[in-house]
Parts: structure tokens; C-alpha cells; sequence
């Protein structure tokens, strides 16, 4: 593990090393952490001729929520590895960077108008989707590769795989689910894309910058980097980066957690203390 | 100015937080309620998930109904004996509350039970309050005495068994129908966060026939118990009470409050009742609009952890 970071490092910092004109100017002082962390499964990687590879790093592996937390960006540095200089030169090369939330099984409901009022009548649970998604890449994601590619791969909010739960009396309002969790999830500002936020600083040195919105869920996350050249997709790579709550707000949190007896007893205790201070200082007799 | 909530999991404007703090509670020292039918919403409406909204709510409420009870102990006008009374229906019916709400919560419909009731509740209160409070101020324009107490009219509540003799209140009543009230509100107090004061106060006038000097800091008595326990059923059972939240709520409104108290004691006893007419019945009618008229998304995301 140690050995693998220390080369993915020296690999980094030669490539920096060679782009440093472009840098002197674009890139903050960052020590690039790279992770030896997961590369993608088998499955997720079917790359036919492993011919080009990625390397990615991150400027942190963890993001601290503190009280005063309205969202961060992530800087991801990375360097496409045995290219082709013809194919490069020509821009055929394209970058899709996803930052994946934590996953859960996400509900969809919907209303129907009863009895004159609006009740939820139907609801669709999705398997394993991930409760943020920020996307960037080095254009939109549709021009870079045909649908059918990407589906595959299942990148970018409109690809992503949602599948139902459990027994569909029906299966053709999987669609409609489908498009109004999207719409929902990226309305919120917890799904998010930016077809221009992958920028290459030199020739085949990459940045790019995902938003991590204010409201951002705590767990461990995942930053996978896709390569396509020119239109097919070539290789991918992981790594993971933890949100975490900080200092009081990780110690109330587990208070709450852990001891929530006395969790619940502290808040009515406050309560009656605030109370009963501002009937002190307020008396007027 | 942001800041972070630890159990809601948001980044809230703390200005707004203290801003709806203060204006509820202004609104609850002016009426003598607890304040949480309009603070639960509220959140809501702020996007704050509603498990965390009705539990955090309780929890402000109790802080708001301990410095109002504070300022009717010293002034004698809280019936101990008869708080106790309704507290013992209130525990069972905060208990029975708890239950409910989980039932609801994984049939997936708590939302729309809380908006009907809200609604119901609302409603009816708000317009009984109205009509009677109209009623009084048309006699006191024509300077016609308050018949608040008949004593030759009994209604079926008077004819009830088990009578107890309420000294401070000055009336011999049944326990039964006040522990059947205690209930109900304690129901209400852990679905809705409510404390249940605005239901309270006209039930306890109106039908128990009890004094109105002693049936707020009666009524504020009982509250602070019944959501105690709530905040701390909800904290064991959902991990749902956020106490920054809690916190700015109710340092903003124990200070509304004072001020409310002040424009409160300059009212007279009927203008008050039909201005909080006014505001329940408003409450009650923007959330009846918001159940009929056709939602601009009629789809929802339930995430499996902090929302209904």
C-alpha cells in the first residue's frame, strides 16, 4: 500500500514537473494525496485494451463538516498514462470526474388528487443510489460518448442506474419515477454537473473541480475518474473520500447516538435553564 | 451567517433560525401558547426534515411554556392540582402519540394525518374561537356583562362520575373529562409537536368550564411536562431532537416571548381571543389550500433516514 502511494506520488509529481509553466499560474499549493485506494471492479471496468491508464489524486481524503459548513470544492489532479500523443494533440481524449455520495435505497412517492385533496397514492423505491452526485467532465458527457456507452457505465445524473425494488404491478410508470427523481434530485442541488469543470493544465495533466453542496451527506465517498478516447471508454479509477462531522458537531451527533437518554434529558435540560433565565432577567415586579 | 445543524444535516441561515424563533415567540407570550403549532410548520417550510422539525419543536416548546409558567406561579394563577390531573392523561396520551407516529411514518402517510389534522384541529378551534370572541366583544361594545360562568347551566361534562373539588380553580368536576383532554393533547404534543396549549385553552373555558385566570398557566403547566417527556422519547427512540437547533429556537423565543407578553397584557381578554382566532384559523386554512389545490411537484424523495 505505502510502496503503491509512494510511486502513484512520484508519478504525480513528475507530471507536475513537466507542466509547470501551466501550473505557476492554475493550481493552488495542494499536496496531492493519491490512494492506492479501489480500483474499479471487473465489472465496472470493462476495458478491452488496457492500453492508456489513469491516475488520479486528491487534494484531501477527508472533508470536515464544521458549524460554519456551506458546501467545499474538490480539487482532483490526475495524469492520462501511456497515451498517444497523436490522439491527445487531436483532443480526442475526454475526462468525466463523478464524486458519488454514500448509497441508499431512495423512495419516490406520488400524489394523486382523492377526495379533492392530494394524497401519496404510489411510491417507487430505487435500489443503492447515491444521495449526492456531483459530475464534471471535460465537456457534456453526451457529446463525448453515444448513449448506449454510457448508459453502460452509468455516468452522469441522466445514466445513472436506478432500479426498482421489489414487485411492479406495472412496469410503465418506471420511466416517470425514474425522470422525476432526477429532476427532483438535481433541483435540490444535491445532484450536480459541470461539463467544463475537468481542464487539462498541460498536455495530458488534468484538473478537476467538483462541488460539494452545503447540505452534502456524511459517509464515505467516491471519486471515480473515467477516460474516453475518442468516444470509447478506455479505463477508470477510484478513490475514496470521507465526510465527516468535526469537533462539537461530531461529539453531538454521537451523544445523540450513543447515549440518547441522556442526549434527550441535556435538551430538556436546556430548555428549562433558558426559560427559566429569561423569566429572571425579564421579571418585572 | 450559516450554521451547521448535526441531527437535521444542514446548513442552515442562523438569522432566519432566531428570526422565526423570535416571531413565535412573540406570538406565544402575546396568546399564552406554547407556539409549536406555528414553529413545526415553520421548519418545514425551511426545509428542515419533519421527524427532526416535530421533535426539535417540542423541545423549544418546552423552554417557552417554562418561562410563561414561571411568570403565572408567581402570580398564583396555575391550579396544581388540576395540572396534575391532566398531566397523567397527558403521558399516557404523548405515549400512545409515539406509537402512532411510527405506524404512520412506515405507512408512508404521516405527512398527509398531520396536515388533515392540523387542519381539522385548526379549523374548528379557530372558528369556535372566533364566533364566541366576536360574540363577546359585540356585548362588551354594548356594555353588557360577561356571562363566562353560568352557574345554573350544566352540560353533560358536569354530570360525569368521579368528581374531584379543584380549590384554586374554584370548581367540583369530574377527572374524567379532564384526563380524556390531558389525552388528546398528549396525542398531538408527539405527533405534531404541538404543545397543545391552543386546543387547551378554549377546551378547558369552553367545555370544562374552568376560570380563565387560572387555565393558561394551567394548561402552560401541563405542557412543559408532556413535551419533556416527548423531546425525550423522541431523542431515545429517533435520534430526532437537534439541540443547536433547539437552542436558537428558544433563546430567540423566550425573548419574542417577553415582548409578546407585554403587547398581551395591553389587550383586552376578548381582543386577544379573537386575534388568536384569526392566527390559528389562518394557519388552518393555509394548510387546507396546500392539500387541495394541485401541488406544482406531485412526486416526493424519502431518503430511508431523516424524513417521513
Amino acid at each position: 500500500m505505502r510502496m503503491h502511494r509512494l510511486l502513484a506520488l512520484a508519478l504525480i509529481a513528475s507530471t507536475l514537473l513537466m507542466a509547470t509553466d501551466a501550473l505557476a499560474q492554475a493550481v493552488p499549493p495542494v499536496t496531492p494525496i493519491t490512494g492506492g485506494s479501489p480500483t474499479l471492479s471487473a465489472e465496472d471496468t470493462p476495458a478491452p485494451e488496457p492500453t492508456e491508464n489513469l491516475d488520479i489524486g486528491i487534494s484531501t481524503e477527508e472533508i470536515a463538516i464544521t458549524s460554519d459548513f456551506r458546501g467545499a470544492d474538490l480539487t482532483i489532479f490526475g495524469a492520462i498514462d501511456g497515451f498517444n500523443p497523436r490522439l491527445l494533440a487531436q483532443g480526442k481524449y475526454d475526462i468525466v470526474v463523478a464524486l458519488e455520495g454514500p448509497k441508499e435505497n431512495a423512495t419516490v412517492r406520488r400524489k394523486e388528487r382523492v377526495f379533492g385533496i392530494w394524497i401519496n397514492r404510489h411510491s417507487m423505491t430505487f435500489e443503492s443510489v447515491p444521495q449526492s452526485y456531483s459530475l464534471s467532465s471535460t465537456r457534456d458527457i453526451e457529446r463525448i460518448a453515444p448513449a448506449g456507452e454510457i448508459n453502460n457505465i452509468g455516468i452522469g445524473v441522466d445514466h445513472m442506474r436506478l432500479e426498482p425494488v421489489g414487485f411492479l404491478g406495472d412496469g410503465s410508470n418506471v420511466g416517470a419515477f425514474r425522470d422525476a427523481f432526477r429532476r427532483l434530485k438535481e433541483a435540490s442541488g444535491i445532484y450536480q454537473r459541470d461539463p467544463g469543470g475537468v481542464q487539462f493544465i498541460s498536455a495530458s495533466l488534468f484538473r478537476a473541480t467538483v462541488r460539494l453542496p452545503a447540505n452534502v451527506p456524511n459517509g464515505t465517498h467516491l471519486v471515480r475518474a473515467y477516460l474516453f478516447r475518442d468516444g470509447a471508454f478506455v479505463s477508470a479509477r477510484a478513490l475514496q473520500l470521507r465526510v465527516v462531522k468535526t469537533g462539537l458537531e461530531q461529539a453531538i451527533t454521537r451523544a445523540a447516538h450513543e447515549q440518547p437518554f441522556f442526549y434527550g434529558l441535556f435538551a430538556v435540560l436546556i430548555a428549562v435553564i433558558t426559560g427559566w433565565l429569561a423569566s429572571v432577567v425579564f421579571r418585572r415586579d | 451567517m450559516t450554521v451547521y445543524l448535526p441531527i437535521a444535516e444542514l446548513s442552515v441561515n442562523i438569522l432566519i433560525i432566531l428570526g422565526m424563533g423570535a416571531a413565535v415567540g412573540f406570538l406565544s407570550g402575546m396568546f399564552g401558547v406554547g407556539g409549536g403549532f406555528l414553529i413545526t410548520p415553520l421548519l418545514i417550510f425551511y426545509n428542515i426534515p419533519p421527524v427532526v422539525a416535530v421533535a426539535t419543536g417540542a423541545n423549544q416548546v418546552v423552554a417557552s411554556s417554562i418561562s410563561g409558567a414561571i411568570t403565572h406561579f408567581r402570580r398564583g394563577t396555575i391550579d396544581i392540582k388540576l395540572g396534575t390531573v391532566l398531566l397523567c392523561g397527558g403521558l399516557a396520551g404523548a405515549s400512545a402519540g409515539i406509537w402512532i407516529f411510527a405506524l404512520l411514518r412506515r405507512l408512508g402517510q404521516l405527512d398527509l394525518v398531520i396536515s388533515l389534522a392540523y387542519v381539522i384541529l385548526l379549523g374548528t378551534v379557530g372558528g369556535l374561537m372566533l364566533a364566541e370572541s366576536l360574540r363577546a366583544l359585540r356585548r362588551a361594545a354594548r356594555n353588557e356583562a360577561m356571562p363566562l360562568r353560568r352557574p345554573g347551566h350544566h352540560s353533560w361534562v358536569h354530570r360525569l362520575p368521579l368528581k374531584m373539588r379543584f380549590k384554586k380553580s374554584k370548581i367540583y368536576l369530574s377527572v374524567l373529562p379532564v384526563i380524556a383532554l390531558g389525552f388528546c393533547i398528549g396525542v398531538l404534543t408527539s405527533v405534531m409537536g404541538v404543545g397543545g396549549g391552543f386546543i387547551m385553552v378554549p377546551a378547558m373555558i369552553y367545555l370544562l368550564r374552568i376560570p380563565t385566570n387560572v387555565v393558561v398557566g394551567t394548561s402552560l403547566f401541563q405542557i412543559i411536562f408532556v413535551s419533556a417527556y416527548t423531546v425525550i422519547v423522541q431523542a431515545t427512540a429517533n435520534y430526532t431532537v437537534d439541540i443547536v437547533l433547539a437552542f436558537f429556537l428558544m433563546i430567540a423565543g423566550v425573548i419574542g416571548a417577553q415582548y409578546g407578553v407585554r403587547v398581551g397584557q395591553k389587550l383586552r381578554g376578548e381582543q386577544l381571543r379573537a386575534l388568536l382566532a384569526i392566527l390559528v384559523l389562518a394557519v388552518g386554512i393555509r394548510l387546507a389550500v396546500e392539500l387541495v389545490i394541485p401541488p406544482a411537484e406531485i412526486y416526493s424523495i424519502v431518503s430511508s433516514m431523516a424524513s417521513y
